[in-house]
């Protein structure tokens, strides 16, 4: 992706391709923008290694935020403002805060976790390189030839987005919400076997005492009230 | 030269917005919370009826020590406070106060999204203060901080995308050129939900949870002291300063007004910025503090649907209306 990005020398759609594209476009002809994209991808690189190797998982957590903070200014360096807030909207405002709450939920310690490490350590990390290696190839092969004219009209702004997404990419869109709806419906199917299991007293309600009150579903309340009295009974 | 000059006097305006405007509607709480509860409020310092009781809080909250408690995450903990403070000043950024492209801070084409994006962000900070705290009534208004947010962040968007819809752009000046008068009526669902889930994502009165002082003491600022503390709270009246911009700017009309168009704008855009934190603090005098299941109740069963129907209204009027 940052090579695709990193060549942005003035482009023009009528260049004819290969020869005369190679001579106008260095990958490494350093403008302003250009640097600053490396600078920051390098500073989300950062980010998003401490976020997987750091011990300690709030900070794992917040470390999150740089790298998709990053993401987002990288968005913009691209003259892609609309998803670049969206990105901050949906990772960096609800994604993250909704980690944080579990986190706080499962009342994640202050200092490093001893046990916050895997066996699966090495599966982890092939598996990892093997998506990052997929994932470089194909945006390498399918954006190769792609320029980025950062000087003209934004390439990405909300019309061009929206244009783009309305009218060549519905079906995707389309596709992808009724995606996003199978997973709410999981969601609740989920949740519902899980409280009629759970009425008597388990692991669940057990989970429910820290935080009965800002459990953010109603339904739970006999079983928070009932944890609540076990915990007051217990102290 | 004269471009760069610009920009920095833009900045510096908008800089000293963000540090007066809030210290004003702070002033303006003592003094109208105190008469509505038939007090005086503040009167010694300063002379005139106390006007400068603010900056005497100012200068007693910057003596005092600032203390990291021995348990506490030392670095998330010292910088929770900015976390939760500069959102809100990027905020100011994108808020247009007059006509023209020369009365905001910095014109962003996804306004919008640039300005809920960047507020949500600002409830991190109380987040990470109240994890790095080390101390269960911390916790305990860190996780309501969080509920909160995801409970009340749905309808803000929901009735923000009303507006966008209404207007045909996402940015906050093009939604103002696009303003008539009527829109008023037509959007009026959306401003009060918009209204609300925004005070609600201040965690202003009623919708004070999680920092419900006399049961979890200060929720995720308990453990705060001296200048951190006072961050805090500046950060919450700039969030009052925000969203009540905000609101007059999507549903009010912002500089639009019944007479003085010519270079008067900014003092509409004023006026009803005013009258709205004036509400604002009427409300916190007025309200008892919901129960936390009634806050989420209130969310996910009254203005999630009330945003949707605005949608569904906003949607039908603009395709007669074309």
């Amino acid at each position: 992706m940052s090579l695709a990005a990193a060549a942005v020398a003035a482009a023009t759609t009528t260049t004819p391709p290969a020869l005369a594209a190679v001579e106008t476009r260095g990958f490494l002809s350093p403008t302003g923008v250009e640097i600053a994209f490396l600078l920051v991808g390098l500073v989300t690189f950062g980010a998003a290694i401490v976020t997987v190797t750091t011990r300690q998982l709030v900070h794992a957590a917040l470390w999150l935020v740089v790298a998709l903070g990053g993401l987002a200014v990288e968005y913009l360096l691209l003259t892609a403002e609309f998803i670049a807030w969206v990105q901050v909207l949906i990772y960096v405002g609800s994604v993250v805060v909704l980690l944080l709450f579990g986190l706080m939920l499962t009342k994640a310690p202050i200092g490093r976790s001893p046990d916050a490490d895997s066996g699966n350590r090495w599966a982890a990390l092939t598996v990892a390189v093997a998506a990052a290696a997929a994932l470089v190839w194909v945006v390498v092969d399918a954006f190769r030839t792609t320029w980025i004219d950062l000087d003209g009209p934004a390439a990405g702004s909300t019309k061009a987005t929206g244009e783009s997404l309305f009218q060549n990419w519905v079906l995707p869109f389309e596709a992808l919400s009724v995606l996003l709806l199978t997973a709410l419906v999981g969601a609740i199917v989920l949740s519902r076997k899980t409280k009629t299991e759970s009425s008597s007293p388990s692991v669940n309600s057990r989970g429910a005492t820290g935080s009965s009150s800002s459990v953010p579903d109603s339904r739970n309340h006999p079983i928070g009230r009932k944890g609540q009295a076990e915990q007051e009974g217990a102290r | 030269m004269n471009d760069a000059l610009d920009v920095a006097l833009r900045l510096l305006l908008v800089f000293v917005v963000f540090l007066t405007f809030p210290l004003i509607i702070g002033q303006t709480e003592h003094k109208v919370m105190a008469h509505m509860q038939g007090r005086l409020g503040p009167m010694y310092a300063g002379g005139f009826h106390g006007w400068a009781q603010l900056i005497a809080d100012g200068v007693k909250f910057a003596q005092k020590e600032d203390v990291v408690p021995a348990g506490a995450d030392r670095r998330i903990f010292q910088l929770a406070p900015a976390v939760a403070l500069l959102p809100y000043l990027l905020v100011l950024l994108a808020i247009p106060i007059g006509p023209g492209e020369g009365a905001v801070g910095e014109v962003i084409d996804a306004g919008i999204f640039f300005v809920l994006a960047v507020m949500g962000v600002g409830v991190l900070g109380s987040l990470m203060a109240g994890w790095a705290s080390a101390n269960k009534f911390s916790l305990l208004g860190g996780l309501r901080t969080a509920a909160q947010l995801l409970a009340y962040e749905l309808p803000m968007l929901l009735t923000a995308a009303s507006v966008a819809m209404a207007a045909g752009t996402v940015s906050l000046p093009g939604i103002l050129d696009a303003f008539e008068w009527w829109w008023l009526p037509w959007q009026i669902v959306g401003a009060i939900v918009f209204f609300v889930a925004g005070l609600a994502e201040l965690q202003r009165p009623p919708f004070d949870m999680p920092v419900a002082d006399s049961e979890i003491i200060f929720g995720a600022y308990t453990e705060y002291t001296g200048l951190r503390f006072a961050l805090f709270l500046l950060a919450e009246y700039a969030g009052i300063v925000v969203l009540c911009g905000l609101t007059t700017v999507l549903f009010l009309g912002g500089w639009h007004g019944p007479w003085g168009a010519d270079g008067l704008g900014w003092v509409w855009t004023l006026l009803k910025t005013a009258v709205l934190a004036f509400v604002v603090i009427w409300l916190r005098v007025t309200y008892p503090r919901l129960r936390e299941d009634q806050l989420q109740k209130l969310s996910w069963t009254l203005l999630v649907p009330l945003s949707l129907t605005q949608i569904a209204l906003t949607g039908i009027v603009k395709v007669v209306i074309q």
